[in-house]
């Protein structure tokens, strides 16, 4: 083996310049490949980051099949081992209790549908950012019964702090929900479907106005490590019982955003795609001239005796040894790039900037470290080293030692 | 002991629908320790029937049987074994592997044939010396002459103490003094060793020192002398 090994080693600088050349062709596919999707996935976590902060969360547990039906109806009382689980999880940083519904709100004249939000403020703080959004007056304390509305709504009924807003709905299980509340803050959010319809309202309040006491419809679990997301996701579903819970992540709360991210996610992939098909011509053609080369070589080792199934062996190792070489340079040189734009995010400027930051976005581009991004392209590149051997090896599998030596 | 026997062996290559009898129903007994030459003019077959002695090449009819096994009817890879085991090949040119040294192509049949790394390293030595190789042992075939690169392809053939060794014109590429040097230790070997040797050759001066000449004309043999 040590043999084999050492042979398939100095075969690769027989020819110095050729392999350099392709082993800097693998290599900048490789640093290629990740330097882009390291920015490409960074872009979509930091989308992801943003709506999750926004209002979802990464991870939801609800009464099962709330999400299909979203009625107070499908409220819970959550078990103690429930909130046990999450307590006791050193990933899950928090966790917010909400009671969701929706109302008819009126003033004077005018009604307008809005989201109900009974939440404990200050933990909503932590996931939503609500601080800096609050417009004016302030927030109502834990045990009050006053309300922070959205800024359109406010202007729409013309309102300010101090003014009371009627609230008509259904509470659980057709008891009625009406009630009038003051306002005792106005917040502004920049995304228009929440700025136009959002009232959040002290979650004990919001029990008794829906006659739902202790109920909620969603735990909102946060966590400060997304890329444990998964991990966690399948800790929990294992220790949930799925029967009466549901556990949603982000992709299942926010549909729409994971189809946004498929569709750019095609085009980014298309190009890397087109690299990696240059790319493994360029592999072909080395491994086709080596092959021609060698021919009396291999017809000599197959005559004294070496198994082609051994020669083929070697020419595998040639070929590992050059797309691993040039994948551990790859990523060797992309990943201080990658740490560089990571720690120092490309920051948008002009209307790019300004069309994100409307949404209260911070318009920077980082880069992700996610380590499985330059696995799996190493990971593909030595597959298409190995795809491109395939013809050393049917060679050399067809091959008959007098004519392979006549060359 | 009989070593190699032919039966009828022949090979008849059609040539866009010509048929050329390369070898022609030869039949040929080679004993343990012989030194034998074929000899024939260009295109006579001489090839053609070390070629298919070897096992490197089917008959198109007749069998090739190799102490005592018809390798004919061996499978491919049962066939590169029995090379290994039996066979020690020098051909007439580029015999080595170019990135190994003189040493480790000598060591990489041992290491096929599955022998210690001391062993190996051994008798590697040992057979460099023996061709006259002591100072080129880590030395790149690129770096010898033809003539060391045959000694060292006479050496692996040595190294996994085949049943003989088999060489086409392996002086065509020599000049007159390293074909000597080669021949001389060739004979030596033959005669203090018992070495059986299978060669084939132009070259006056080899046919000189072999002990028994085959001259094959048009594929058939014509004379068989002994001395
Ligand atoms: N692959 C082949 N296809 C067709 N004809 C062939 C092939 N190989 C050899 N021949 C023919 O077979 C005959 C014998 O060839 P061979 O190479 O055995 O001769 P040789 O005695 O070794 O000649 P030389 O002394 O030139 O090496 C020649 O007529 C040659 O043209
Ligand atoms: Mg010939």
């Amino acid at each position: 083996m040590k043999m084999i090994f050492k042979m398939a080693w100095r075969n690769i600088w027989r020819n110095k310049r050729r392999s350099i050349i392709t082993i800097s062709s693998i290599f900048f596919a490789v640093f290629f490949a990740v330097f882009a999707r390291s920015f490409q996935i960074g872009v979509y976590n930091k989308m992801i980051a943003n709506m999750v902060g926004m209002y979802t969360g990464y991870l939801q547990i609800h009464q099962n099949g709330f999400w299909e039906e979203q009625s107070i109806d499908n409220s819970f009382i959550p078990d103690q081992s429930v909130l046990d689980l999450l307590h006791d999880n050193k990933d899950i940083t928090d966790f917010n209790e909400r009671l969701e519904s929706f109302a008819l709100t009126a003033s004077d004249n005018l009604t307008k549908g809005a989201i109900i939000m009974g939440v404990n403020l200050e933990k909503e703080d932590g996931l939503m950012d609500l601080s800096p959004k609050l417009i004016s007056g302030e927030f109502p304390a834990h045990t009050s019964s006053s309300l922070l509305i959205s800024e359109g709504l406010a202007s729409y009924y013309n309102m300010s702090v101090g003014d009371s807003l009627i609230l008509l709905g259904q509470g659980y299980h057709g008891a009625s929900a009406n009630g009038i509340f003051p306002v005792s803050g106005i917040l502004k959010f920049p995304m228009p479907n929440l700025n136009d319809r959002l009232v959040l309202m002290p979650i004990l309040a919001a029990q008794e106005l829906y006659a739902a006491p202790e109920r909620l419809t969603s735990l909102v679990l946060q966590i400060d490590k997304p890329e444990k997301l998964n991990k966690l996701k399948k800790y929990i579903s294992k220790k949930l019982d799925l029967e009466k819970y549901e556990l949603l992540d982000w992709k299942g709360l926010l549909p729409e955003l994971v189809q946004t991210i498929q569709a750019d996610n095609a085009g980014g992939v298309i190009i890397i795609g087109v690299l990696y098909m240059i790319i493994s011509f360029g592999i072909l053609g080395t491994l086709l001239m080596m092959t021609a080369e060698r021919m009396r070589e291999f017809g000599i080792l197959i005559s004294i005796g070496m198994r082609k199934s051994k020669l083929i062996l070697t020419l595998i190792m040639e070929s590992l040894f050059m797309g691993i070489l040039a994948s551990i340079i790859g990523i060797s040189v992309v990943s201080p790039v990658r740490y560089y734009f990571n720690r120092n995010p490309i920051r948008l400027e002009d209307q790019a900037a300004e069309s994100i930051e409307a949404f209260g976005f911070e318009p920077v581009i980082p880069a992700s470290l996610d380590m499985d991004i330059a696995m799996n392209h190493a990971g593909i590149v030595l597959l298409i080293v190995l795809i491109c051997t395939i013809y050393p090896i049917v060679t050399i599998l067809r091959l008959k030692p007098v004519k392979a030596m006549r060359t | 002991m009989e070593i190699i026997k032919t039966t009828h062996l022949t090979k008849v290559y059609s040539n866009n629908g010509l048929e050329v009898k390369a070898v022609n129903h030869i039949d040929l007994s080679i004993e343990e320790g012989e030194f034998t030459a074929i000899v024939g003019p260009s295109g006579s077959g001489k090839t053609t029937l070390l070629n298919m002695i070897g096992g490197l090449d089917d008959s198109t009819e007749g069998t090739v049987k190799i102490a005592g096994t018809n390798i004919n009817s061996l499978s491919e890879n049962e066939l590169i074994d029995f090379r290994l085991k039996n066979i020690g090949f020098v051909f007439q040119a580029y015999n080595l592997i170019p990135v190994l040294t003189a040493k480790e192509n000598v060591e990489f049949i041992m290491l096929l044939q599955g022998l210690s790394e001391k062993e190996r390293k051994q008798r590697s030595e040992e057979l460099l010396n023996h061709v006259g190789l002591t100072d080129k042992l880590d030395s790149r075939p690129n770096q010898l002459s033809g003539g060391e690169q045959q000694r060292v392809a006479v050496a692996r053939a040595l190294a996994s103490k085949p049943s003989f060794i088999l060489a086409d014109e392996p002086t065509a590429n020599l000049d007159s003094h390293s074909t000597s040097t080669l021949l001389d230790m060739m004979a030596e070997m033959n005669e203090k060793e018992k070495v059986t040797f299978l060669f084939s050759t132009h070259d006056q001066r080899v046919i000189d020192k072999a002990r028994r000449v085959i001259t094959i004309e048009d594929g058939k043999i014509i004379k068989d002398e002994r001395r």
